[in-house]
């Protein structure tokens, strides 16, 4: 990228592209997560799901020739996952912390087995929407190439939150994260609840997965998460578990991640790993100012295990 | 809506060999304000839960409006207009009221038409003697809007006979008046029937048509409210007691105070003071229980002196110095604790016996020449000692302490912390639960400790053991002192009163 033309103003303008670019695996495994919680269960192993999707993803689109059959793919193998972590929580004396961080190094491992052969060829890539075409400026136009899956992202942000708040699945879903006893009561089966709940939002974090590897950085490797996974869920507490907000919250670190590469368009070469800390600086931050050890946070499901 | 009646005959409950309940009877009039009034323990929740359906009775009939009914489940109560409101709240905090109540209706739309039900809401919030706010979160409201969303909400599922447990806990006492007074004109209209269990005589006095006192799973007797005075409630509610068994002490006179509590108050889980500006002295060689139903403060009030609890406000003075429950100067002062439930307040569950034995004095000598090192084998041999001195039955020091029965934890716990000397012993419902001989023994240990001058605060639910052991008595109420009396020559109705706020 050479923002030099457009002088400090690249900076700006390469977070936003960065923000749309690298914010959408952000985006679908907070949500799923996001779900995920507000049933009541923590899962962890979200990383490892974005890395099976984001393998399963790329071989589909190599073997298949269609990017998207990879996409829907990875969304099944991650809901799978989800499955396979609800089920495993609901035996007795399982922790589902322990399950999430178990399943997670078993995502990733498995990953790293299956997707070997897959790292040299080239599969496919996801294109994108040029939604930028209206200028003349070409770092514009290269910024506001967007891919469709971080529409799909936004347009299920906003579906999720309706679908809490408006729909008898939504209701129940909030009801067992917030009292087993009320959702009993109301003859809500619980443990179906959050194994659904669960499931879907694994399968968030698959098609989060496919667009790494089939869209930016768009190849597959075993580098490819970072770690987003992870970032997610902290994203979701900062969200205070509001879709909507897990949205804001994943623009602003994706934005964060695209300092480091902004900032060495424009000639600031010093400390160039230091800006790319920028996002998990920005999580370690997030925790510390949100959490208190006098009071739970406000919005956290009360069934939630990990915040009680 | 029509108040319905309600007659419970011949209900029996047995938890392993107690009897919860034991042959109880009640008759409650439609339209009824009635109260059940009782110690803790009395049988009264186990009553309302049995007829609720939480409980499977072992025998009992209910006859609703003459009819018998077949409650085995809370839904069946439900189905047939009982509705139950709690101590603690059931309103899901991160909820709206209007969601809240939505739900709590069961039959939901898979997609929710929130325009009418809100207005179908604000319509019979227009038919009730008070409401809350529709769309606020119910974590946001005051614990007084939070109690009367809960009785509206059972008003709203078309209940029409609501069992209260305890209603007014939470309440401020004007909050209080304003729920039961409005109440009172739902079930003078007619239009409901109401059961509550209640502590506190005020409140029987000004809204109760009838009340029903048990006592230890018995039925005392049910009378209309004009025909009793508190004198004869209090009497009812903890029985004659004239014949005061008194475990046998040295007489001595008491020294010097050993604990100061000056203006201390403390707050609970949720930040209201649970304990008010409270004043005590305990001296050297008394012990002072402390008498109060449940949920009074007492809780707050031994874990603030145990360390378990920040103070909000005034002060605690052990030998005159300020005390603020840390390590050091529980050991410097020898301060010694025995709460409720040792086993998940005094022990670590896990460890072994001889640990948790040696938790107060694992960084002295001689179980740890430095401070940095420990030393097992001194350790586990003043484990030894004390498992056969104070007869706790384990396979060995080395075994959990997990495993041991109830009667043992609290041997070992009160091994560990009376085998320091202690100048001040804290002790809170040591007996609760406990077979005959180890009530006996852990009663009589107590009592050593004060006969060689230990200062001992005795918090109690059971007013005998209080009426036993102790020197001087102290009633609380609401976190204050209601009463404080010579125990030789304490007044049982008096005390009765006191704990229930007269």
């Amino acid at each position: 990228m050479d923002g030099s033309d457009l002088g400090l103003w690249g900076v700006p303008l390469a977070m936003l592209a960065g923000a749309i670019r690298v914010s959408t695996p952000f985006i679908f495994v907070s949500l799923g997560e996001c779900l995920t919680e507000r049933s009541g269960r923590i899962n962890l192993g979200l990383e490892g799901t974005l890395m099976m999707g984001a393998m399963t993803a790329y071989g589909t689109a190599l073997l298949s020739g269609s990017p998207w059959l990879g996409v829907l793919v990875a969304a099944g193998v991650g809901l799978m996952l989800g499955a396979l972590h609800a089920a495993l929580c609901q035996l007795p004396k399982v922790n589902d912390i322990a399950t999430g961080i178990g399943l997670m190094l078993f995502g990733t491992g498995l990953a790293f087995f299956l997707g070997k052969p897959y790292i040299q060829p080239k599969a496919p890539n996801l294109g994108a929407l040029d939604l930028g075409a209206w200028s003349s400026i070409p770092q514009v136009q290269q910024a506001l190439q967007v891919n469709p899956l971080f529409l799909i992202g936004i347009v299920l942000a906003f579906a999720l939150a309706w679908a809490l708040k408006n729909t008898r699945w939504g209701l129940i879903v909030r009801l067992a994260g917030e009292s087993v006893d009320a959702a009993l009561a109301i003859g809500a089966s619980v443990g179906r609840v959050r194994l659904l709940a669960t499931a879907v939002g694994g399968a968030f974090a698959g098609i989060g997965g496919a667009f790494l590897s089939l869209y930016y950085p768009g190849s597959w490797n075993e580098g490819l998460s970072s770690g987003q996974g992870l970032m997610a869920v902290a994203l979701v507490i900062f969200a205070r578990w509001d879709p909507i907000r897990c949205l804001w919250a994943s623009l602003l670190f994706g934005a964060a991640g695209a300092i480091s590469p902004a900032l060495q368009s424009v000639g600031v070469t010093q400390g160039y790993y230091l800006f790319s800390a920028a996002p998990y600086v920005l999580t370690l931050a997030l925790m510390i100012a949100t959490c208190s050890p006098a009071r739970s946070l406000r919005g956290a499901p009360a069934e939630l295990g990990a915040v009680k | 809506m029509t108040a319905p009646s309600l007659e419970l005959i011949g209900f029996t409950k047995r938890f392993g060999a107690m009897a919860a309940l034991d042959d109880v009877s009640v008759r409650i009039g439609a339209g009824a304000f009635h109260a059940l009034l009782g110690e803790n323990g009395a049988g009264k929740s186990t009553l309302v839960k049995c007829a609720m359906g939480y409980y499977a009775a072992d025998q009992g009939q209910i006859l609703l409006n003459g009819r018998e009914v077949e409650i085995a489940h809370p839904r069946q109560a439900h189905e047939l207009g009982l509705g139950m409101v709690y101590q603690h709240f059931t309103l899901v905090p991160n909820m709206t009221v209007l969601e809240n109540f939505v739900l709590s209706r069961g039959d939901l739309p898979a997609v929710i038409d929130w325009v009418s039900e809100r207005r179908a809401l604000k319509s019979f919030f227009e038919t009730t003697p008070f409401t809350v706010p529709i769309d606020t979160p119910v974590a946001d409201l005051a614990a007084g809007q939070k109690q009367k969303g809960e009785i509206l909400r059972q008003l709203y599922l078309k209940r029409n006979l609501l069992i209260l447990d305890e209603p007014t806990s939470v309440l401020t006492p004007d909050e209080a008046d304003e729920v039961l007074t409005t109440l009172k004109k739902l079930t003078t209209s007619g239009q409901i029937t109401i059961v509550t269990i209640t502590h506190k005589f005020r409140e029987v006095n000004t809204y109760c048509d009838a009340v029903t006192v048990l006592r230890r799973g018995q039925l005392i007797g049910t009378k209309p409210t004009s025909e009793l005075d508190n004198d004869i409630m209090a009497e009812m509610m903890v029985g004659r007691r004239e014949t005061r068994t008194v475990v046998e002490r040295e007489a001595r006179a008491p020294g010097k105070a050993v604990l100061k509590l000056e203006g201390l108050s403390v707050a609970d889980n949720v930040g209201q003071l649970a304990v008010e500006e409270l004043a005590l002295d305990i001296r050297a060689g008394e012990i002072v229980g402390v008498a109060g139903v449940s949920g009074n403060g007492q809780r707050e009030l031994v874990e603030a002196l145990a360390g378990q609890r920040n103070v909000e406000a005034g002060k605690m003075l052990v030998h005159g110095e300020v005390y603020t429950a840390t390590r050091p100067e529980m050991v410097r002062h020898k301060v010694a604790c025995l709460p409720e439930e040792p086993l998940r307040n005094a022990c670590v569950a896990d460890m072994s016996v001889a640990e948790n034995i040696a938790l107060r004095s694992f960084d002295q000598p001689p179980s740890s020449p430095d401070g940095i090192r420990l030393r097992r084998s001194p350790m586990r041999e003043t484990a030894r000692k004390l498992i056969e001195a104070y007869k706790v039955k384990t396979p060995g020091p080395d075994a959990a302490i997990r495993g041991l029965s109830g009667g043992n934890v609290q041997r070992a716990v009160l091994a560990r912390e009376l085998s320091s000397e202690g100048d001040l012993l804290i002790v809170a419902n040591p007996c609760f639960g406990l077979d005959f001989a180890a009530v006996a023994e852990i009663r009589a240990r107590i009592v050593q400790a004060r006969n060689r001058g230990a200062a001992v605060l005795l918090v109690s639910e059971d007013l005998d053991e209080i009426l036993q052991l102790s020197d001087r008595i102290v009633v609380m109420f609401d976190g204050k002192l209601a009463l404080q009396t010579d125990a030789a020559t304490a007044d049982v109705g008096a005390i009765g009163r006191a704990m229930a706020g007269h």
